[in-house]
């Protein structure tokens, strides 16, 4: 005897195309223009923020950085999808997500000039610090999960990871404990189309990536246009409504339009015709053509808004370069405690001057 | 030819390619992009994307499957794009690399090399400059090589894929392209298990390896002192014989390395020199090392990594007894 014993698929959904025309039977009725509106100007300013770090990489005055080029709409529709109590977790590239969720933005450049006490990260902020492993923190992502649903507080969690760490085994495991545990775990592979100079084809033989939720037993799966923020939101926003039923995965086809990071050349690998390609699908271009049409977007309330927050940044920055490190703390945060021979070693690299030398 | 380290590995490794049929070359952006530091640049084209793969984000997959090539007569070289992303392939490591060859006598066998860049001092972000090279000595297993220039690493490499033993192969990043030497275009071995004499001396005995070897020599060089340099280049198996006679000869030792303090190398050659040559010793043995914390962010690095001023007054602490 033969049946089928299991069968499943994975939809797309998009719901703003990349004129900027959106299908009136998949917009939901909590976006409205104004709500648009916001996500553009969230979308436009990490734009802007982002080259800003990018710069300062150039300039010396930031270390290795890792741009979002391409990547707001995710980030941004993901982000706004939270409620206040949601708690995200990150890789190491979802600048706009803590844009979006109220994170000083002077710490932001903080952490790119290399300081660790950038990431004492606001509690209301709810999200972890910059993880760099890639998949590392979506065990992680399960445990606080489990922690919500334990302490029955009703919050969701998001966790992101990049279409790379699908291919760790931690990426599996995290699913796995989500679809076995039925935690409001809400998975979002933001799937940029390469890892360093590896494209997906590379990292998978699957169709899809959400398509591993499927094997973990995860009901909840859907594929996104990524650079589509409205669909990104919707799909967030009732994946976390529907969080106390149990976890999800959301795949977000997005596209990394610059490098992997500033120390990586991507013409190196990467054909000048496929970047040519996701150029009109910019996120960002897409929202300014339809919230142009009506008059609620123009190049000079883009400039304007620009204006307005360019102070902001500028102060973050001079804030974040006037922070003088203390060698000190290296040794007071590593435990609860201060052990004897820890204190010892600190003492004599303060009597010795250790730290005024050359290094 | 006049070679950075990176040069000299990749010729390294065209070599062992060229030579070894079964020899393939394994790890994130290998192939196209040549690696991220370039060491692999241009073998894939050379000998195609069967022998130079770009794999999976996987490092507990790549070191794993190599582990299956290894056994079924492939001699693998995985990269590991960082050392800190190493640790999530630890248990193929520990549980296995180290450990096929003893646990069947001798039936099983695990010829690779497993080749990762270490150390910091490149203000890199977190997680990509760690020096993890008592972990992997101190399991037993693993042979634990770190080269601190291109003339050696070239030859540490073709010896190494000379061996039928699991090598861990350390690549200071900083040294990576930090200065040239004359390194031969055709194969040659540098010997695994024997330390370096940099420079032979009668007062002090500085036993260094890595990132530590410029900043010794740098040291050494200023102060004019007779000091003994001696750089490991394997950790493991330690060449304990050039240490205890050299500490023999001078009767006071330093030991100097980038990896944190406590617990480390450094414990385990002080610890030899105590056993085996304490009446010789006219000083404490003292140790240089970073701070016994886990790897800052780059920001903080400068106060974590041993400078020169640190080993200068260490080297002033031990003369003045």
């Amino acid at each position: 005897m033969k049946k089928e014993a299991f069968s499943g698929s994975v939809t797309y959904m998009q719901v703003m195309d990349e004129n900027g025309v959106i299908d009136k039977e998949l917009m939901p009725n909590y976006v409205d223009d104004n709500k648009i509106l916001e996500m553009l100007r969230y979308m436009v300013l990490a734009r802007e923020i982002d080259a800003k770090a990018l710069s300062l990489q150039r300039q010396g005055r930031a270390v290795t950085y890792a741009p979002l080029l391409g990547e707001e709409a995710t980030q941004v529709g993901a982000a706004m999808a939270l409620r206040k109590d949601d708690y995200f977790v990150p890789n190491f590239r979802q600048h706009a997500v803590y844009l979006v969720r109220g994170l000083p933005m002077d710490l932001y450049f903080t952490y790119w000039r290399g300081y660790e006490e950038a990431q004492k990260i606001p509690e209301n902020v709810k999200g972890l610090p910059v993880i760099v492993p890639v998949s590392t923190q979506m065990p992680h992502a399960a445990g606080i999960a489990y922690a919500q649903k334990y302490k029955k507080t009703g919050a969701a969690v998001i966790a992101f990871v990049g279409d790379g760490g699908t291919s760790e085994g931690d990426f599996y495991e995290a699913i796995n404990f989500a679809g076995a545990w039925n935690i409001p775990l809400i998975t979002i592979i933001e799937n940029n189309a390469w890892a360093i100079s590896e494209p997906t084809r590379k990292q998978t033989a699957a169709t899809t990536l959400a398509q591993k939720g499927i094997a973990a037993g995860i009901k909840r799966i859907i594929q996104v246009d990524g650079n589509d923020v409205i669909a990104v939101y919707k799909a967030v926003r009732e994946a976390i409504e529907a969080s106390a039923d149990g976890p999800a995965v959301i795949e977000a086809l997005t596209y990394r339009m610059g490098m992997h990071t500033t120390a990586d050349d991507p013409t190196k690998y990467r054909p000048d015709e496929e970047l040519e390609r996701w150029k009109p699908r910019d996120p960002i271009l897409r929202v300014k053509k339809y919230l142009t049409a009506k008059n609620l977007w123009s190049e000079d309330i883009e400039a304007k808004f620009l204006e307005e927050n360019m102070k902001k940044i500028d102060d973050a920055i001079e804030k974040a370069e006037s922070f003088v490190p203390d060698p000190k703390s290296m040794f007071e945060s590593v435990y609860s405690f201060m052990p004897a021979v820890l204190q010892e070693e600190m003492d004599e690299a303060v009597k010795e001057n250790f730290w005024q030398g050359d290094s | 030819m006049m070679a950075n380290m990176v040069t000299a590995l990749n010729s390294a490794l065209s070599h062992i390619l060229e030579n070894d049929k079964d020899a393939v070359v394994l790890g994130e952006d290998v192939g196209k992009d040549g690696g991220v530091f370039r060491v692999t640049d241009g073998l894939a084209e050379k000998f195609g994307d069967d022998r130079v793969i770009d794999t999976p984000l996987a490092e507990s997959g790549i070191i794993g499957t190599s582990i299956g090539m290894a056994i079924s007569g492939m001699r693998p070289i995985p990269e590991i794009q960082f050392a800190g992303f190493m640790f999530l392939g630890f248990s193929q490591l520990v549980n296995h690399a180290a450990r096929y060859r003893t646990r069947t006598r001798g039936a099983f066998k695990v010829p690779m090399i497993v080749r990762t860049p270490v150390s910091g001092g490149v203000r890199t972000l977190e997680h990509h400059s760690e020096s993890p090279e008592a972990y992997y000595s101190h399991m037993g297993g693993l042979i634990v090589v770190e080269p601190s220039g291109p003339y050696d690493a070239k030859g540490l490499m073709i010896k190494a894929s000379k061996l039928d033993d699991p090598v861990i192969f350390l690549e200071p990043t900083k040294l990576y392209r930090l200065f040239k030497e004359e390194v031969p275009d055709e194969p040659y071995e540098v010997e695994i298990g024997k330390a370096k004499v940099l420079r032979e001396g009668n007062e002090l005995s500085i036993i260094t390896y890595g990132t530590m070897v410029p900043v010794v020599k740098s040291v050494v060089e200023k102060r004019a002192i007779d000091a003994e340099v001696i750089d490991l280049r394997t950790i493991n198996p330690l060449d304990e014989e050039c240490i205890i006679g050299s500490v023999k000869k001078t009767g006071r030792a330093l030991v100097v390395h980038e990896a944190s303090l406590s617990f480390g190398v450094g414990a385990e050659i002080s610890a030899r020199i105590a056993e085996k040559a304490i009446f010789d010793l006219k000083a404490p043995v003292i140790r240089v090392a970073s701070h016994s914390l886990p790897y800052p962010f780059p920001g903080y690095e400068k106060y974590y990594i041993p400078n020169e001023l640190k080993v200068s007054k260490a080297i002033d602490k031990i003369m003045s007894v």
